[in-house]
C-alpha cells in the first residue's frame, strides 16, 4: 500500500491531464523539473492579482505584503531543511548559481595555487565544472573519488584523497545513477581532514526528509523547480560564519548597505548575496510547493518513492531480463527513484522517441553527466524518475512503450 | 504509430540495421573527419578518399541513435563517385530538405539562388528523412555526416 494516494495527489498537477499523441501524460521527468500542483499556481497568480511589488523597498501597503510573503517563502525553505537561521539562506536563480557562488566568492578568496578540490565520478555538471573553471584559473587541483561497480562511492581511498585538501564538493543523490550517498560520514572525513563540504542536494531535498543540521556540511545548494515550485529560485544555504566572512559575489541592488562614490558596504546576511531584485513570484510559488510537500509528509514521500522504484526495477527486470541494463543500485532502499538503463542496443534517443508516441516522458543522453557517463562506458542511457504523482500504472505505460519500441528497433 | 512511422521509414531502418560502407581507410591518403552531437552523443567517423576532385572511397565509423547512423549510411551510399561539385550541390539540397532556414544562413547565395541551384538535384533515397523535419531535435541528429562530410571535403582540398 502506497503512503500517498496519488490518485488525490494526480488531480492536484493540471498537466497531467494532458493527452499527447492520443496517450494520457505519463511524466517521468521529474529530476529533471518537476510538475507544479495546481496550490503552487494559484499562490502565484494570487500574489500578481493582489500583493504584488517590488521587496524591501516599497512602504507602502503591497510592497509590505510583497516583502512580508518573500520572507515568508525563506522562512519556510530554512524549516524545511532544518536550517538553524533564515540568514543562512540565500535566495538564488539555481543550485547552479548556489556552487557558482561559492567557487567565486568562497574558494577565489580561499583557495590558492597547488590547494586541492575533492569531486566524485557522479556528480552533475553544475558541481564539476565551476571547480574545473577554478583549477584553470587557479591553478587547483582537482580529485576524483570513484565509484565502485555497484554504483556506489569507492570508499576505500577517501582518506588518502581527502589529505590536505580544501574542499568536497559531493552529490547526495546521483541524478543518474539514484545513489544516496552517506553525507554525515563524509562529512566527518571532510572535516577531519580539514576540508570544507558543498552538497549539491538537487535530488535529495525533493525527495528526503532534510537536515542539515545532522549532515553538518558547510554549503548546501538546491533548486526549487524539482520540488514542485517554479524554476527560476534556488537556494544556497551555508554556515552564516562562512558567509560573513565571504566576499560578496554579484554587486548591485539589495546586496548594499551604504553606496558612495568611491566605495560601498555590504548588507547583512543574506541580502549581501542577492544583488537585484529576487525571484519575487516564485519565491511564493516555491513556499506553496514546500506547504503541498509537508502536507504529506517528507516521511510519506520517501516510502511513496521506494514503493514505486522497487516495483519499477522488479517491472524492467521481469520484462526485459537480459536485454536490459540498469545503471544504478538495485536496493530501492538505498537509492532515490531516478532510474537510468539502456534496453539492448537501442540508442536512448531512439527509446525516448518510441515512448514520446504514447506520451510516456523520460529522459535521453547524457543527463549533465558526462564524466559518468564515460565512467560507465555508455553515450547516453533512458532515465525514468518518478515522484508523489506516479503510480504503478505509469510503471505500467513505461513498460508497455519499452515493449513498442523493442518491437520496432528489432535487429 | 504514424507519426512514428514517418520518422522512422523503412528504408531508415534497413539503414540502420545494415550500415553500408562501414570500416576504415588508411590515413592518408584518406582524410579522416569526426563530427559529434555533445547533447546526445551521437558520433560520426569518416574516411575520405578524394581523387582528382571525385569521392572515389568513403567509409563510417562511429556510434549514434538511428537517425544519425542511417544518415550517414545514406549519405556514404549517395556521394560515392560523386565530384566535389556534385557533393557539395547535394549537401545543400539535403540541408534545405531537412530546414530551408538553416540553407540559407549557411550558403553563399540568397534563397532564390539557392532554390533555383537545387532544382535539378535528385535526392532519392536521402529523401526518405524528410520526415525528420517534425523532430526538431531530431535535425541535428540527420545532418551530422552532412556536416563531417564537409568538414571533411575542406580538409581534403
Amino acid at each position: 500500500m502506497s503512503s500517498i494516494d496519488v490518485a488525490r495527489v494526480k488531480a492536484d498537477f493540471p498537466i497531467l491531464k494532458r493527452v499527447v499523441n492520443g496517450h494520457p501524460l505519463v511524466f517521468l521527468d521529474s529530476a529533471a523539473s518537476a510538475q507544479k500542483p495546481i496550490q503552487v499556481l494559484e499562490a502565484m497568480d494570487r500574489l500578481a492579482r493582489e500583493s504584488y511589488a517590488n521587496v524591501h523597498r516599497g512602504v507602502y501597503t503591497i510592497a509590505e505584503e510583497a516583502s512580508a510573503k518573500f520572507e515568508a517563502s525563506r522562512a519556510a525553505v530554512a524549516r524545511f531543511i532544518g536550517a538553524p537561521s533564515t540568514r543562512e539562506v540565500i535566495f538564488l536563480r539555481n543550485a547552479t548559481e548556489a556552487i557558482n557562488l561559492v567557487a567565486y566568492s568562497w574558494a577565489r578568496s580561499n583557495l590558492v595555487e597547488g590547494d586541492a578540490i575533492v569531486l566524485t565520478e557522479m556528480e552533475h555538471h553544475a558541481n564539476v565544472v565551476p571547480w574545473l573553471m577554478l583549477a584553470e584559473e587557479r591553478g587547483i587541483e582537482l580529485r576524483w573519488a570513484p565509484i565502485t561497480s555497484d554504483f556506489v562511492l569507492d570508499l576505500d581511498g577517501l582518506d588518502e584523497l581527502l589529505h590536505n585538501a580544501k574542499l568536497l564538493a559531493v552529490t547526495a543523490s546521483s541524478n543518474v545513477l539514484g545513489t544516496i550517498n552517506d553525507i554525515p560520514l563524509l562529512v566527518q572525513a571532510a572535516h577531519a581532514a580539514g576540508a570544507l563540504v558543498l552538497v549539491d542536494a538537487c535530488q535529495s531535498v525533493p525527495h528526503l526528509v532534510t537536515d542539515i543540521t545532522a549532515w553538518d556540511a558547510d554549503f548546501v545548494a538546491f533548486s526549487a523547480h524539482k520540488m514542485l515550485g517554479p524554476s527560476g529560485i534556488g537556494a544556497l544555504w551555508a554556515r552564516s560564519e562562512l558567509l560573513e566572512a565571504m566576499p560578496p559575489f554579484l554587486g548591485g541592488g539589495e546586496m548594499i548597505r551604504d553606496v558612495t562614490k568611491t566605495g560601498f558596504t555590504t548588507n547583512e546576511l543574506p541580502w549581501k548575496f542577492e544583488a537585484g531584485t529576487p525571484a519575487i513570484t516564485e519565491a511564493i510559488g516555491w513556499h506553496a510547493a514546500i506547504d503541498y510537500l509537508e502536507d504529506l509528509g517528507m516521511d510519506n514521500v520517501r516510502a511513496h518513492e521506494v514503493s514505486i522504484t522497487d516495483y519499477a526495477l522488479g517491472a524492467l527486470e521481469a520484462n526485459f531480463e537480459d536485454r536490459i541494463t540498469i545503471y544504478g543500485p538495485r536496493d530501492p532502499a538505498a537509492r532515490g527513484s531516478a532510474v537510468s538503463f539502456l534496453l539492448q542496443e537501442i540508442h536512448a534517443h531512439d527509446v525516448s522517441q518510441v515512448l514520446d508516441e504514447y506520451g510516456v516522458c523520460v529522459r535521453a543522453g547524457h543527463h549533465c553527466a558526462k564524466p559518468l557517463m564515460r565512467v560507465l562506458g555508455v553515450p547516453a542511457t533512458s532515465r525514468a524518475s518518478f515522484y508523489i504523482y506516479n503510480d504503478e500504472d505509469d510503471v505500467d505505460a513505461l513498460v508497455s512503450a519499452l515493449k513498442n519500441a523493442e518491437k520496432f528497433f528489432a535487429i | 504509430m504514424s507519426g512514428l512511422e514517418d520518422l522512422y521509414r523503412e528504408i531508415i531502418l534497413d539503414h540502420y540495421r545494415a550500415p553500408r560502407n562501414r570500416g576504415e581507410l588508411p590515413v592518408p591518403p584518406a582524410v579522416k573527419s569526426e563530427g559529434f552531437n555533445p547533447l546526445c552523443g551521437d558520433e560520426v567517423v569518416l574516411y575520405l578518399d578524394v581523387d582528382d576532385g571525385v569521392v572515389t572511397d568513403l567509409k563510417i565509423a562511429g556510434q549514434g541513435c538511428s537517425i544519425s547512423q542511417a544518415s550517414t549510411s545514406m549519405m556514404s551510399a549517395a556521394v560515392k563517385g560523386k565530384t566535389i561539385a556534385e557533393v557539395r550541390q547535394l549537401t545543400r539540397a539535403f540541408k534545405a530538405l531537412m530546414s530551408i532556414h538553416e540553407s540559407k544562413l549557411e550558403g553563399e547565395q540568397d534563397g532564390s539562388d539557392l532554390e533555383d541551384d537545387l532544382k535539378g538535384v535528385r535526392l532519392g533515397d536521402l529523401e526518405a528523412l524528410q520526415g525528420v523535419v517534425k523532430f526538431p531535435v531530431r535535425i541535428k541528429c540527420a545532418t551530422l555526416a552532412w556536416n563531417t562530410l564537409i568538414q571533411g571535403l575542406d580538409e581534403a582540398t
